[in-house]
């Protein structure tokens, strides 16, 4: 089956099985690794990326579904300069092992775009659905904060 | 950005330092520590085997490389291990670069009994107080090659030279050179002296030790660039998934291998001793691949009749007065004369479930095995280089050195990563002799864990006719004696008398190393318990570990921190309570206090603040270790409040993240804080130290706010509900 859409920008076209996966698609297809896998049933939202501007999670997601729209990954969330919120990660120090970031960037980053000045209470409830199990997440909630400010 | 990639950059060789003329580099010697300052053109002649390599190397231009012995598994040591070889050579840490040691344990091995070239682990919190004082060493060596060369070029005496960072001043002539311009004429010294201990930088004149140094990781962490093992891509490469033991012990037989093989994209089919494995083009036709296999298990495993819940049951009997005594841990004074002479007795039972890791990244591994068999490239993220290139020679047949390992960074280990999924990706690639990726699924990550066992602590106490807490008795009950007894002691209370022991029960499941092993489940049991007693006494819990740190004045200080901080004594308001823990882990002493409050409908335990309080000797990372205490913390109440592996019939129970449930953001804190109390010791524990207080002063603040005390792990909303009506 092969599929149209647009890949951070760019235009691209992808040969896979009819049911395969955005995830395995855009991690072994197309080589770009910083979307990662987690749990593969929308459990834990590591593999989340933009579709259209809305963050989906890429394991459920079929690629055929995302035919003639535009998919954003960790890779293409900034151009030349860090995106806001890739700079407070980087100032609150928030990664630890670092597997679940790209997700809840993505998903923060949706999240602002919607609503650039979020309560405290309507970043947890965007995030809640992100696992991070080196528990950085009040270094995430800081650095949405401060982000949004 | 920087340019941390260490899939690329991992394997540094004599024949790469060869080809570089623009660059020197300090050669260490394994166990003497000598640097020897070398350039391209003589490094061949003067090392004599491949068994020596660079902690440092210095190029012309100033830049540093440092490398990284440890693995990067989230707790930041890459960045803090460079920090210590940096302070005492003086560089400038805008000029070093951070990249993966090669695996070569002589060299880059954890000290273990004082010497470096132990084996190439990161665990047990050990990786700064095991490199501390060897790194810098290695880097006061290295300032003092710098140093002699620049006397001999100036022809000055070396003691009238000093360094600012990155250059070499001369204050009587007023000249000054940088480090790069030295690397230009440097020559090797005959000699590099021990520097002796006093000559080590004083801890006051630090620059980057006890400073907030920006992680070298986090960039590449925050953009997708980060390489993880999962993320590994070698041309040519297929994927590996493998349908393991339901029942840990029993054998596969494949019954539909036909049909199997007409599955789209599959290549072969590997039987192995616990699973089958299938290989395919692409990871997904191996998901299929792997869905139709129908396979017999065979019967007999030693696991097949096991169920967690009922065995408790047996335990209880195992930790009865009069079953036969376990293996002894501590015995001081005489136990049996304070309970003789006892005022008051208590006797309680702790007990909690097995715990799954659940590291984001689930296990796996890359392994390209030569066409003739004789050779093996692999590419993995592990806490064990050494011993995962080991477990891949063995499944080979080769000698160690045949298999180039490349470390990658680790998606969480928490204990869980090293070994099998190596030596796994070693049987899949050496059935095709093409490189295979074998990828666990969550799925597989679950089920086929090896967890944290289950644990009963029967835990008795005798109170003298002053109140004193004069006689204790621990018997610890459950699978495997390497994991069971950590932190069972506690120098940090006056108790003169007391027995502990491990009584064995071996149920044939798979367990392993869990972030704080042991000291979990004990702390839990032993804090809750110090808990219980104040309370039934009357005496406010604080109090009491007060009056038995009288004569310990660090641990005291440790204690009257943490009661400052959370401001113990302030009223609290309707429906919130406090609860306190103490605990010890590799050195480090800790004492933690939550603030929580409780749904009695649901039965749901919030907790809304925690305050730690630690002495770690020297810290040298300090923020970053603020974010390992506030990591330990949240995994620490994730699994008081929420984790439970269950077997039945010997199969685990739980899959995924719906039925084993970690802690989300909603359920976090608001607010954790940290005291690092300073120290000029040297540098103890980190990683570890915060999660086992998190059993006890949960539980502590649940007795105080409702009278009850919890004593299962962990403390689910069912469980809280039963505990509420009892």
């Amino acid at each position: 089956m092969k599929t149209n859409f647009t890949l951070n920008g760019k235009q691209v076209q992808v040969d896979t099985a009819d049911d395969a996966t955005l995830l395995w698609t855009l991690r072994d297809t197309l080589q770009m690794t910083g979307t990662k896998y987690g749990c593969g049933i929308s459990l834990c939202g590591v593999c989340t990326v933009h579709l259209d501007g809305v963050a989906v999670r890429a394991c459920m997601t079929p690629v055929s579904m995302v035919a003639g729209s535009a998919v954003t990954t960790i890779e293409g969330l900034s151009q030349k300069e860090l995106h806001p919120l890739q700079q407070a990660w980087i100032d609150e120090q928030v990664p630890q092992c670092g597997y679940c970031q790209s997700g809840q960037i993505m998903q923060a980053a949706a999240l602002l775009q919607t609503n650039p000045h979020p309560t405290r209470e309507q970043i947890i409830a965007n995030m809640n659905g992100i696992l991070c199990r080196c528990g950085t997440y009040l270094r995430i909630l800081k650095a949405v904060e401060k982000a949004s400010k | 950005m920087n340019q941390q990639t260490p899939s690329k950059k991992s394997i540094i060789s004599r024949r790469r330092f060869l080809g570089q003329a623009t660059s020197f580099s300090f050669f260490v010697m394994a166990g003497s520590m000598l640097p020897k300052f070398l350039n391209a053109e003589t490094i061949g002649e003067s090392l004599p085997t491949q068994e020596i390599t660079a902690w440092v190397q210095l190029s012309k231009d100033g830049k540093i490389t440092i490398y990284n012995p440890a693995a990067e598994m989230g707790q930041g040591s890459m960045t803090a291990l460079a920090v210590i070889i940096a302070e005492e050579m003086d560089a400038d840490w805008s000029m070093v670069q951070i990249e993966n040691a090669p695996v070569i344990p002589k060299i880059y091995g954890l000290q273990w009994s004082g010497k470096l070239g132990g084996p190439m682990i990161t665990a047990g919190s050990r990786t700064i107080r095991g490199y501390y004082k060897n790194l810098r060493q290695a880097g006061a060596q290295a300032r003092y090659v710098l140093l002699k060369n620049v006397a001999d070029k100036w022809n000055v005496p070396l003691a009238e030279l000093t360094t600012e960072p990155g250059q070499v001043l001369h204050q009587k002539s007023g000249q000054k050179i940088s480090y790069g311009d030295i690397a230009v004429f440097a020559k090797t010294p005959e000699k590099v002296p021990e520097i002796a201990d006093k000559d080590l930088k004083n801890e006051k004149d630090f620059r980057l030790i006890g400073h907030v140094i920006p992680r070298f990781d986090i960039p590449a962490k925050v953009d997708g660039s980060a390489k993880f093992g999962i993320d590994v891509q070698v041309p040519g490469m297929l994927y590996g998934v493998i349908s393991r033991s339901p029942v840990n012990g029993s054998k596969p037989t494949l019954l539909n291998e036909s049909d199997v093989r007409q599955a789209e994209g599959l290549v072969d089919i590997v039987t192995l001793d616990n699973g089958i494995g299938v290989i395919c083009k692409t990871f997904e036709q191996a998901l299929k691949a792997k869905s139709i296999l129908q396979i017999k298990w065979s019967d007999g495993a030693k696991a097949a009749g096991y169920n967690s819940e009922t065995a408790y049951e047996d335990y209880r009997l195992l930790a009865k007065d009069d079953a036969p005594k376990g293996k002894k841990e501590i015995e001081t004074g005489d136990v049996a004369a304070s309970f003789k002479s006892a005022a008051k007795k208590f006797d309680r039972e702790y007990r909690n479930d097995y715990l799954y890791h659940a590291q984001m990244e689930t296990l796996n591994a890359v392994v390209h095995v030569a066409a003739d068999g004789k050779s093996a490239g692999a590419w993995a993220g592990t806490q064990s280089p050494d011993s995962d290139r080991h477990a891949i020679a063995q499944v080979l047949n080769i000698e160690d050195e045949k298999v180039t390992f490349h470390s990658c960074y680790l998606g969480g280990g928490f204990g869980r990563r090293h070994n099998e999924f190596s030596a796994e990706a070693a049987a899949l690639s050496n059935k095709v002799k093409q490189p295979v990726k074998l990828i666990w699924t969550r799925e597989d990550d679950v089920q086929y864990g090896m967890y944290r066992p289950t644990s009963l602590q029967r835990m008795q106490a005798a109170i003298d006719a002053d109140g004193k807490l004069a006689g204790w008795q621990h018997f610890v009950v459950g699978p495997d004696a390497r994991l069971q007894t950590g932190g069972v002691q506690m120098d940090y209370y006056e108790i003169p008398n007391q027995y502990v022991d491990l009584r064995i029960a071996d149920n044939g499941v798979r367990t392993t190393y869990w972030r704080s092993v042991g000291h979990g489940a004990n702390k839990f049991a032993m804090e809750a318990f110090i808990g219980e007693i104040a309370h039934d006494l009357k005496i406010d819990e604080y109090e009491f570990r007060r009056r038995m740190m009288q004569n310990r004045p660090r641990h005291l200080a440790i204690l009257n921190k943490a009661k400052e901080m959370s401001g113990w004594e302030n009223k609290l308001p309707e429906g919130r309570s406090k609860g306190m823990a103490f605990s010890d882990y590799g050195g480090t002493y800790t004492c933690g206090v939550v603030e929580i409050s409780l749904n009695k409908q649901s039965g749901k335990i919030k907790v809304h603040k925690v305050w730690l309080a630690l002495d770690a000797g020297v810290v040298v990372q300090p923020d970053n270790a603020i974010a390992q205490m506030e990591g330990g913390i949240i995994m620490g109440i994730s699994s008081v409040l929420l984790e439970s592996i269950r077997f039945k019939n010997g199969k685990v129970q739980q899959s995924n993240f719906g039925d084993y449930p970690i802690l989300r953001m909603a359920d976090a804190p608001e607010s954790i804080e940290i005291s690092l109390i300073p120290s000029p010791l040297p540098p103890t524990s980190m990683g570890e130290v915060s999660l086992p207080v998190m059993g006890g002063a949960i539980a502590n603040a649940f007795l105080a706010l409702t009278g009850k005390a919890l004593r299962h792990m962990p403390f689910t909303t069912s469980k809280v509900l039963e505990v509420l009506k009892g």
